[in-house]
């Protein structure tokens, strides 16, 4: 067996660093299908997770990914795929399946223009509105959007700690760019790591009821071949697992299936602020566009203007407290994605027409160039 | 058992009785099978904790739901890969996908050649109604040819699947057919697949009197009467040579029974072993 974690600094790709995330997390177990721009992450972990006791397999499709993924976690190991636009539109059935099951995994969507085949090899952020509501019903996700290989790292973790603490698939939203782009990642020694186990359950095996929520609304999970019989299923549940048709114990599953996400958004949601204290204008951004976002806040503060970045680290559930707080002290809003306008609608929503929000968006192909940022700030304002 | 109450069902212990009675309709077939694979449970010997049922969506689906083991109702068609990830991440545990016809091989076609030809260590047992029970006795890739449905109103264009032949070409280890009239034969050989090691697939042909025999003028007693008169076993059959022919004859029997390294041991061998560089 090869260490799980190699400890050492590299200049390594995004979707290498992810791997080795996913690893010093604990992940062992990857179902995927190869696809540009996720596919290096498939490949490194093909090497790497057979010499750590951990298991690759290539699917079939993505929709098998998905599946093999879900049936591992409940084997009791922590599973990942990861893919890209037309993957990740067919893993949305078995998705909507964890979101149900309530099974914990990490799905990593490496983001390419779409919609459609779209351009394969360049980078977009056009997925950020199917990862919030990509499978049918209604659900609250996690979503991270990290901005560079070394944060991709350690969000993999993150998002792996997330999904165990929560019991759902938490879906990390990078993009080609950050995907593809080498730079210095620093990997700490195993120690300096902080990994969440799911919650097992205790006590007698008889009385045990599979839904049963603790605390924070999350039940414990036990893994098949533990003893507890229990029932998984996509139908509407009661506490027990079993399918109930009615209208009663689908608000109850659904109120516990939304609180355990809405009542723990303060331990969930991640943002940064750069030069925001003082700031008069906030850009909103996350992934790559945060770079180009922190580049203009950095040229416009020489030019006098007063502008701040707000970044998301977690997307989903959307930051909206600190949108509405900063709506009440800025005097409008810039948000930059490589969309036509997604995170934007959200911005909007959140600061109710106080005060003006601009989208700087792409059709998607090409990082948003600073300079694109600053003559709206400039002219906007 | 307590005085004044009835004998408990041979089956109990591994049944969810308080979710009994089932949602199978009078007639159906699927109670047949499904009581013959938990014989076979429980005449393999193993440890119940550690055997594992899976199933896709449609009638056949609901059996994990009674199934007093740990079961898993999964997606439409997607019971195998689920499966394969289940049995990759535990392979102590033995896996059992109990689903239907149209689950197993029209959505989820794909997952099933792929897991055949991997060698998943799996047993998938196949309830084949010849249409889509659940939503009303649509056709489905085994409704035979000219069969009415209601999605073939005019007869069945289409031409229906060889299921053995399909699971032999794709490289499953164990293959068979039975009808639920041979349910100790069925018995016998879910039971023989539980223990073997590799893809194993066997086919059970069973009535749907409500959405399927009542459009083609076969009532319940006559779908059972053709399991009885029209059958054939022939272990050994060539996949080839067992179309489902009423005229000829339906083939049933063990067809294959052969090894072949699974997924798990071939990846064992091949990518966990350090070779010296």
């Amino acid at each position: 067996m090869k260490p799980a974690i190699n400890t050492g600094e590299y200049f390594i790709t995004g979707d290498v660093a992810c791997a080795e995330g996913a690893l010093a997390a604990g992940c062992r177990f990857f179902g995927g299908y190869p696809i540009t721009p996720a596919t290096e992450i498939a490949e490194h972990l093909s090497v790497r997770l057979p010499k750590v006791g951990g298991t690759f397999i290539q699917m079939e499709d993505e929709i098998a990914a998905m599946a093999a993924v879900l049936g591992a976690s409940w084997g009791g190991v922590k599973s990942m795929t990861a893919t890209s636009g037309p993957g990740f539109s067919l893993m949305m059935e078995n998705i909507g399946l964890g979101i149900c099951t309530e099974t914990p995994c990490v799905v990593v969507n490496v983001q390419r223009v779409g919609p459609s085949t779209g351009l394969p090899t360049q980078g977009a952020q056009g997925d950020m509105m199917q990862a919030r509501w990509g499978s049918h019903g209604h659900y609250e996700i996690i979503a991270l959007a990290p901005f560079s290989p070394q944060e991709l790292f350690y969000q993999t973790i993150h998002a792996f700690n997330l999904s165990e603490t929560y019991r759902l698939p938490v879906l990390i939203m990078t993009d080609e760019m950050v995907g593809h782009m080498s730079e210095k990642v620093i990997i700490p020694d195993a120690k300096k790591i902080k990994t969440v186990s799911r919650c097992k359950p205790k006590g007698r095996k008889n009385r045990f009821k599979l839904y049963e929520p603790g605390p924070n609304l999350v039940a414990p999970m036990p893994a098949a071949g533990e003893g507890y019989n229990i029932h998984v299923t996509g139908l509407t549940h009661d506490t027990r697992g079993y399918p109930d048709m009615t209208v009663e114990t689908h608000k109850q599953m659904m109120d516990r299936l939304i609180g355990k996400i809405r009542g723990n958004l303060n331990d969930i949601i991640q943002t940064e602020s750069y030069r925001l204290d003082d700031a008069e204008i906030a850009i909103v951004s996350y992934g790559i566009s945060a770079r180009t976002s922190s580049a203009a806040v950095d040229e416009a503060r020489k030019r006098g203007i007063k502008a701040g970045l707000l970044r998301l680290i977690t997307v989903w559930p959307f930051p909206e407290d600190k949108i509405r707080e900063l709506a009440n002290r800025v005097k409008g809003f810039v948000t930059v994605e490589i969309n036509l306008g997604q995170i934007h609608l959200e911005v909007q929503r959140c600061i109710g027409g106080k005060v003006p929000a601009f989208l700087v968006g792409d059709a998607g192909g090409a990082v948003i160039p600073p300079d694109r940022v600053l003559e709206v700030l400039k002219e906007a304002f | 058992m307590k005085p004044g109450h009835p004998p408990g069902h041979p089956l109990e212990d591994l049944l969810r009785t308080d979710r009994i009675p089932s949602i199978w309709c009078p007639g159906c077939g699927i109670g047949t099978a499904f009581s013959s694979c938990l014989t076979a449970i429980k005449e393999s010997k193993i440890d119940p904790k550690k055997v594992v049922m899976v199933s896709g969506i449609g009638c056949s689906g609901r059996a994990a739901g009674y199934v007093k083991l740990d079961s898993f109702h999964t997606t439409h068609g997607r019971a195998i890969p689920f499966a394969t990830g289940l049995k990759l991440a535990r392979p102590d545990l033995t896996v059992i996908v109990f689903s239907g016809d149209g689950d197993l091989f029209a959505i989820g076609g794909n997952h099933f050649i792929h897991a055949a030809r991997r060698n998943i260590d799996i047993t998938v047992v196949c309830v084949n109604n010849f249409n889509y029970g659940m939503t009303g006795g649509q056709a489905a890739a085994t409704t035979p040819s000219m069969a009415k449905t209601p999605t073939t109103p005019y007869g069945n264009p289409e031409t229906p699947f060889n299921l053995p032949l399909m699971a032999y070409a794709s490289g499953a280890v164990y293959v068979a057919r039975w009808t639920i009239l041979h349910s100790r034969d069925l018995t016998e050989s879910i039971n023989e697949s539980l223990t073997k090691t590799g893809f194993s697939f066997i086919e059970v042909l069973s009535p749907c009197p409500v959405n399927y025999g009542r459009r083609n003028k076969e009532k319940p007693l006559d779908t059972l009467k053709i399991y009885k008169d029209r059958t054939i076993i022939k272990n050994k059959a060539h996949p080839t040579q067992v179309d489902l022919d009423y005229e000829k004859g339906i083939i049933l029997g063990k067809f294959v029974d052969v090894d072949r390294p699974t997924f798990g041991e071939s990846y064992a061998k091949i990518c966990r072993q350090d070779k010296p560089e």
